[in-house]
Parts: structure tokens; sequence; C-alpha cells
């Protein structure tokens, strides 16, 4: 637990002095929603299907980035290696980087969530904490699929292109289901009438969490 | 005691490393020697455990470091000529995450202190990304040596430093020799320590040229030329 408070730690103090993360994140963010929003005539007919995928895609898209510049922090002067030269187990760094992942991730879409509301216009009383929830599931999955595949790419010479390559079509289950839930619960269905885009979200997020834990060790190290 | 069996490396169809056999005595300082592509960088990366061999065994007190790379990597400090340090933090936030990781009793006192004995600790709160070469150096040998290793791996610890660098940590490397630390240290600059060195290893090609125990700086000199005007 130490070990992986002391990641999380680090992670935050090293983006809290360059905000590279957290800029690019959240301006990129800004720039989809305001496109989709923009370019999209969204009648109230056709809204509530369209607006959750423009959400979903906007934590998709700048979720990438932030995955891809986390491990950048890690390579420059090969910081991983003095890592991976501690008597720690690769499970819990992999648990380090996933949590880090995870917050940055979080912290961005809690901000785009209010802009989102604005420009789509909606009302702020929508279910939200059920939206919350979806979104935490739904982050998780992309936080476990994106640190292990991230990690892939370190060592590779194309890994900003990799990293998308490899993580798109991996997270399609995520964000299918996702999308599904957040139109139903904006359209004013409940959370149990969609029980079972809700389980594939939480088997998604053990079966990449567990997987992660297990490959980890062979992703990261040099061969 | 290190004892290194058939240790080979590959990389796709070249061998980095072809076979080597050698062992070094506890408290031993031994340099390696050899020119650039030799395979120096991925010996000592195989013996840090941070690069897995192709072929071939390392044990430590008859311990297979792969097998139990834990126990080993608490007894290993490595020096390469990248710090491994996080840029954005400072040098003693540095060294006390990297001491946390290695469950270093009082991680700050430690960080410190060590800070000290580099004659970094007038700068220990500034960013490493602000540092010069040198003063990531000495950083970077600050955390190989903030869990106090036995084992000390250093590859080519002395590129782009200044004198004053050059210095301090030759004095460094002398205290730990006098400590009965095992050393091991691949290096261009044979005259900054060839006296510390109680053994040479040149390596050409990724195998073993010679081992001598005969440190005089003109001899090595004359016969590793020779070896090394041969082989090109």
């Amino acid at each position: 637990m130490k070990t992986i408070i002391s990641i999380v730690r680090k992670d935050f103090i090293s983006e809290f002095r360059s905000r590279d993360m957290f800029i690019s994140m959240f301006t990129f963010s800004l720039i989809i929603i305001f496109v989709f929003n923009l370019v999209l005539d969204l009648t109230s007919n056709i809204k509530n299907i369209v607006s959750p995928a423009v959400l979903w895609i906007t934590f998709l898209f700048s979720g990438s980035i932030g995955l891809s510049r986390s491990y950048s922090l890690e390579k420059e002067s090969e910081a991983i290696k003095g890592l991976l030269l501690a008597p720690v187990d690769r499970s819990l760094i992999y648990m380090g980087k996933f949590f880090s992942n995870l917050i940055f991730l979080l912290i961005i879409e809690i901000i785009t969530i209010p802009i989102f509301i604005i420009l789509f216009n909606y009302d702020f009383s929508i279910k939200i904490i059920e939206i919350m929830l979806v979104i935490f599931l739904g982050t998780i999955g992309f936080s476990t699929v994106g640190t292990l595949f991230s990690a892939i790419s370190l060592n590779t010479r194309l890994r900003e292109v990799l990293l998308p390559i490899l993580y798109f079509p991996i997270i399609i289950p995520v964000l299918l289901n996702a999308v599904r839930i957040t139109t139903s619960l904006l359209s004013g269905e409940s959370l149990s009438s969609n029980s079972s885009s809700l389980q594939v979200l939480i088997a998604f997020d053990i079966i990449f969490f567990s997987a992660g834990l297990l490959l980890y060790e062979y992703v990261i190290e040099e061969s | 005691m290190i004892s290194v069996n058939n240790l080979q490396k590959r990389y796709g169809g070249i061998s980095a490393l072809k076979g080597l056999h050698f062992e070094i005595s506890k408290g031993e300082f031994v340099l390696i020697f050899g020119p650039n592509g030799a395979g120096k960088s991925t010996l000592l990366k195989i013996l840090s455990t941070i690069l897995a061999p192709t072929e071939g065994e390392v044990y430590i007190d008859d311990i297979n470091i792969y097998k139990t790379s834990h126990e080993i990597r608490r007894r290993i400090g490595f020096v390469s000529h990248e710090p491994f340090l996080y840029e954005n933090l400072s040098a003693l936030e540095n060294l006390v995450f990297f001491a946390s990781l290695y469950n270093v009793d009082n991680p700050l006192n430690k960080a410190k202190e060590i800070l000290e004995t580099l004659q970094l600790d007038v700068r220990e709160n500034e960013l490493v990304r602000n540092y010069s070469r040198g003063m990531k150096q000495r950083v970077a040998l600050a955390r190989a040596l903030i869990h106090e290793p036995d084992i000390l791996y250093l590859d080519e610890p002395f590129s782009g430093l200044d004198l004053l660098g050059t210095s301090i940590i030759t004095n460094i490397l002398k205290n730990l020799k006098a400590q009965g630390k095992t050393i091991l240290m691949s290096t261009h600059s044979f005259d900054d320590c060839a006296d510390l060195a109680e053994r040479i290893l040149v390596l050409i090609n990724g195998e073993i040229a010679f081992m001598t125990s005969d440190v005089n700086k003109d001899h090595f000199k004359q016969k590793y030329l020779e070896l090394v005007s041969i082989n090109n």
C-alpha cells in the first residue's frame, strides 16, 4: 500500500509542477465538446441519443492524451528504470500507475461534466449521481486498459501512435455500454433498467484490472 | 560473490554478449573496459536485473538473481549514464521517493544525509530538471546508494562530468571500496579510476578479451590498444 501511495504522490507532485497533462487534456476536452456542439444541430428528439456519445468520445480522446503523457514522465531520464530497479512487485507499480491515471481522468471528467450540461442544454437536475457512477465505472475501464497498454507502447518508437491503435479497439465494450447507460439515464430511465450493461462494465473492469496485475511484469520490463 | 555463467544476450540476430563466464569476489573493485558497442552496458543492465539475458545465469552468493529478483534488488545499486530520476521532482523528493520503495527507515533524514555527502544539500530543493549533467549524475549516485547496497554497478559514471564532479564521485567510490562494497564499473576514463581497481575485465565484441589484475596504466593501455587494433 505504501508503494502505491508513493507512486501516486510522486505522479501528482510531478503533474502539479508541470501541469502539462491537465492543460492538454482539459483543452482537448473543451475543444471536442465545443466542436460537436457547434456542428450538430441537436433537436430534443436526438439530443439524448447523440450527446452521451459526444461525452464519452470526449472522455476517451482526452483520456488517451493523459495516459500517453503519464508514461512520458517515466520515460524522461529513464526514471522508469529507477522504479524497476527497486525491490517492488510489478503489480504494485501497475496499481500505483492505475490509480494515478484514474484520479487524473476523473478530475478532468468532473470538470468537463458541467460544461457538457450547459452546452448541451441539460438541467442540473439530471440523474447526476447515477451518471457519475457510470462515469466512474467507465473510467476504471479506461484506466485499467490504458495503464497496461501505455506500458506496452513505452519502449516503442511510435508510442504516441501505438497507444490509440491498441487502446481504442479494446475499450469498445466500455464505450458502448457506458453510452447506452448514459443515454438511458438522460432519457429519464432508471439505472436498474440497464443492469446488463452495468454488469458488462463491472466485468470488464475486473477482468482487465486482473489482467493488468498479472501481465504488467511482462510488458514493463525491457527484453 | 558474483558468479556469471555462459551469459548471452541477443537482440534479434545480433549477439551483444556471447557466453560470458567470470566471478567477482566480495569487496572487489572491477573495471569493465572496452570499445563502444562491446556490450558493457548490456552486461551491467543484466547484472542489475533490469534486462533479462537470452541465456545463462547470474548468481550472487549462490542465489540466482532472476529467481529471487526482489531480494537481490535490495542488495544492488545501479548508476547508468541516464540518471533514472524524475525531472519534475527535486533531488530531495526523488531520493525520498526511491528510499520509500526500498523501505529505508527515516527516508527524509537518509536522503538529506546522502545529499550532504555529495555536496548537493544547498540545492536539494531545486528541480532535477534544472541541474547540470554533473549534478544529475551525483543525484543518480545518491539514488543508487540510498538503500546502502553491498553491490554497486556503475555504467560510465564519469561521462559528462567536470573535474569537481569526477573528484567527488571518485572520493565516494574510494570510501565505498574501503567499506568493503563490491563494485563493478564500466568506463572510458581509465585514468580517473585505474588506481581504485583490483581487476580489469576487457570486453570486445561481446566476449571477454582478457581479465587482468595488472592495473599498471602503461602495461594495460599497451595491451588493450594492441587487442583493439587487431579486432578492428
